[in-house]
């Protein structure tokens, strides 16, 4: 299994070398999206008086929060796929992002003062239970086949959500719970988006555990025996995911599958090493939230559609592509 | 074994079974299931009726309850057929029409049809609607599942991701369509697609009645070839069954029937698996005359007692297909993990 993520990319040789230009062109690109992102909207930022005031309350912290929220997910997705050594698991596929959900909806019905620091904290905790639960499976589990354990993923945060769903409706809070379910940058404005700060030090954390994360992907015995202490990374990466899904959960909402297709991607252009593939995914997670969300915000102005459905839907093809496009390397 | 060993022409016989005996122990399941469905039909019917029993108003409330009822019916039998039919058609016990994704299929191709023709679709009414929106879901289901079980790709994970992705596609496809739908637009479709269990829309059940009944007598009239048809292909075809033929019809029948039950209340991901596993691991042989009744036994009595219980314990009888959804996946859980454990 650790053998397929590090070498089973067929047709996909390392460009690393012979091509300076692409990570400057990439990172161009993405600032002409994130400028598209500056400058769409209802309002006339130029012509009207009020039109400066209005950008850095809302278009800014718009923008800052795509780049925030898209470099942590796919990241943080990266991270579950070393570590799972599967390439088919993020937050999504493992039920993560429900847990986080469920924590959330607990803090509303048991703590409704606590606040959105104690938010976060709460379901960042919950996620981190539900990914270790995840994990907890997958140890007991012998057949760990490629497609089995997103499906377990998958299925897990079927039974949470409609957990969570029975709960809510109970105490009459499922509208709520709507907007966790659907994510959205809609509501982000100057003095709600600055605690999405905290995932920036998951993408920065990310990077510090690089090459642990690497080799503790590579199996037990493996990092044992090359000095790494497997548990520590093991749990030390997986509370950055959990950190990155419970904040981003409390404050935009879910944003599915991002952390599967962006690094799926781009290890599929670039083969897979890790350290060097970051930051490709940092970029191609913030490009593709931004795209997504402005997708969302001009088809149907002045009226928005929440993020995250274009991201299901977008996600969803990619996924059924990517899974095609393995059963043929299979069969080979 | 006794069946075979009456056959042979020559030595002692064994001593004959008690024919009718076993016969009747063999309905004892189904019997024990209908008797509980039964019972938990009149319990809702009559349960916490305010009006006193034999007036006028209590009949009233009976006859308000009895279109739920009929939900319930039409919801389980059609559910329970489509399920062990398509487990039959694909071979395998796991994958369920509604986990690949046919609800939501359906729903999407509801929202697609407002979106491309406005409300004035909705204008013809009645059954022509029904037909040609069926048709529209039933051409796609099996285009799409068609190719999807061609043989190729024969890795049941597979398809199951895959399903299971498409189901998320699917969905959120049709949710970013709502999105964008005009405020009537969009109640036209919700009042279309969003029926549950406590507030069914009686006039749709006489046409629905009789398209899951017509079904019914067609799959139990075949019901010995689809014993045939689940050993599989090449065995199907030696022993003469138009094998093509046959898991193309099925997969309409099946196409049918779900869209029927997601008209009346809505996706339910889990319920199909749940009922046909039950039946499985419950009935008395494989055949399908054992396994047909008892699947719509099964899915008659958890229905009626999650309707029952939520209705009448926790007063939340709008939550139905949540708790079945909440059980059916943990049951799908632990079979997928049992299978891994293996």
């Amino acid at each position: 299994m650790s053998q397929a993520l590090t070498t089973d990319t067929p047709g996909a040789p390392a460009r690393r070398r012979g091509r300076p230009w692409a990570l400057p062109a990439a990172v161009a690109a993405v600032l002409i999206l994130l400028g598209i992102s500056l400058s769409i909207g209802a309002f006339d930022i130029l012509g009207d008086e009020f039109g400066s005031e209005m950008f850095w309350i809302t278009r800014v912290p718009r923008t800052l929060a795509l780049v925030l929220a898209g470099a942590a997910i796919a990241t943080s997705g990266l991270v579950m796929q070393v570590l799972t050594q599967n390439r088919f698991v993020d937050a999504t596929t493992s039920g993560t992002t429900e847990w986080a959900a469920l924590g959330l909806l607990l803090t509303a019905l048991l703590l409704p003062g606590i606040g959105l620091v104690g938010k976060m904290v709460i379901s960042s905790v919950f996620a981190f239970v539900g990914a270790m639960v995840f994990m907890g499976i997958l140890r007991r589990v012998v057949i760990r086949t490629t497609l089995v354990v997103p499906l377990i993923g998958i299925m897990l945060g079927a039974v949470m959500s409609a957990l969570t769903t029975f709960l809510a409706a109970q105490f009459n809070l499922l509208q709520m719970l709507g907007t966790w379910f659907l994510g959205s940058f809609g509501e982000i404005v100057r003095g709600r988006y600055e605690v999405l700060w905290v995932v920036a030090l998951v993408t920065l954390g990310v990077f510090l555990m690089a090459d642990r994360i690497t080799v503790a992907g590579l199996g037990k015995d493996l990092a044992t025996g090359v000095g790494v202490r497997y548990e520590a990374i093991l749990i030390g990466g997986t509370a950055l995911v959990a950190v990155a899904a419970g904040v981003t959960t409390v404050v935009v909402g879910f944003l599915p599958l991002l952390g599967l297709v962006v690094p799926n991607v781009v290890s599929m252009i670039r083969g897979d090493s890790v350290r060097s593939n970051l930051p490709w995914v940092v970029l191609g997670g913030v490009a593709l939230v931004t795209l997504c969300d402005i997708i969302g915000r001009t088809v149907n102005m002045p009226f928005e559609v929440p993020v995250s459905l274009v991201l299901g839907v977008v996600g969803s093809i990619v996924f059924v592509a990517l899974l095609l496009r393995q059963a043929r390397g299979g069969t080979k | 074994m006794s069946g075979i060993a009456q056959l042979s022409s020559v030595g002692t016989l064994p001593p004959a079974p008690p024919v009718a005996s076993g016969r009747w122990r063999r309905m004892v399941p189904v019997a024990v299931t209908l008797a509980a469905a039964t019972a938990l039909a009149v319990a809702i019917l009559v349960y916490a009726n305010p009006a006193p029993p034999g007036t006028g108003a209590f009949w009233i409330i009976v006859q308000a309850r009895l279109v739920s009822l009929g939900t319930i019916l039409l919801v389980a039998v059609a559910q329970s057929v489509a399920t062990v039919l398509f487990h039959t058609i694909t071979a395998n016990r796991i994958l369920t029409p509604s986990i690949l994704g046919f609800d939501a299929l359906y729903v999407l191709s509801q929202t697609a049809l407002v979106f491309l023709f406005g409300v004035s679709s909705t204008g013809m009414e009645g059954i022509p609607k029904i037909v040609a929106q069926s048709a529209l879901m039933i051409v796609f289901a099996t285009l799409l599942y068609g190719w999807l079980f061609s043989g190729r790709r024969a890795n049941l994970h597979l398809m199951l991701l895959v399903g299971v992705v498409l189901g998320i596609a699917f969905a959120s496809t049709a949710s970013f369509l709502q999105r964008i739908l005009t405020p009537s637009e969009f109640d036209v479709l919700s009042a279309r697609l969003f029926g549950s269990i406590s507030k069914a829309d009686p006039a749709y059940l006489p046409i629905a009645g009789l398209i899951v009944a017509g079904i019914l007598v067609y799959v139990w009239s075949r019901r010995r070839s689809y014993d045939v048809l689940a050993l599989g292909r090449d065995v199907s075809v030696g022993l003469g069954l138009r094998y093509r033929r046959e898991v193309v019809v099925s997969l309409v029948l099946v196409a049918v029937l779900v869209s029927v039950s997601a008209t009346m209340v809505g996706p339910m991901t889990f319920y199909g698996f749940l009922v046909a596993t039950l039946a499985y691991q419950f009935a008395p042989g494989d055949r399908h005359a054992d396994v047909l009744p008892l699947a719509i036994g099964i899915g008659l009595v958890t229905l009626l007692a999650a309707t029952f219980v939520l209705r009448h314990l926790f007063s939340a009888a709008g939550l139905v297909t949540v708790i079945i959804e909440f059980v059916g996946g943990t049951l799908f859980l632990i079979v997928l993990l049992r299978k891994g454990l293996r």
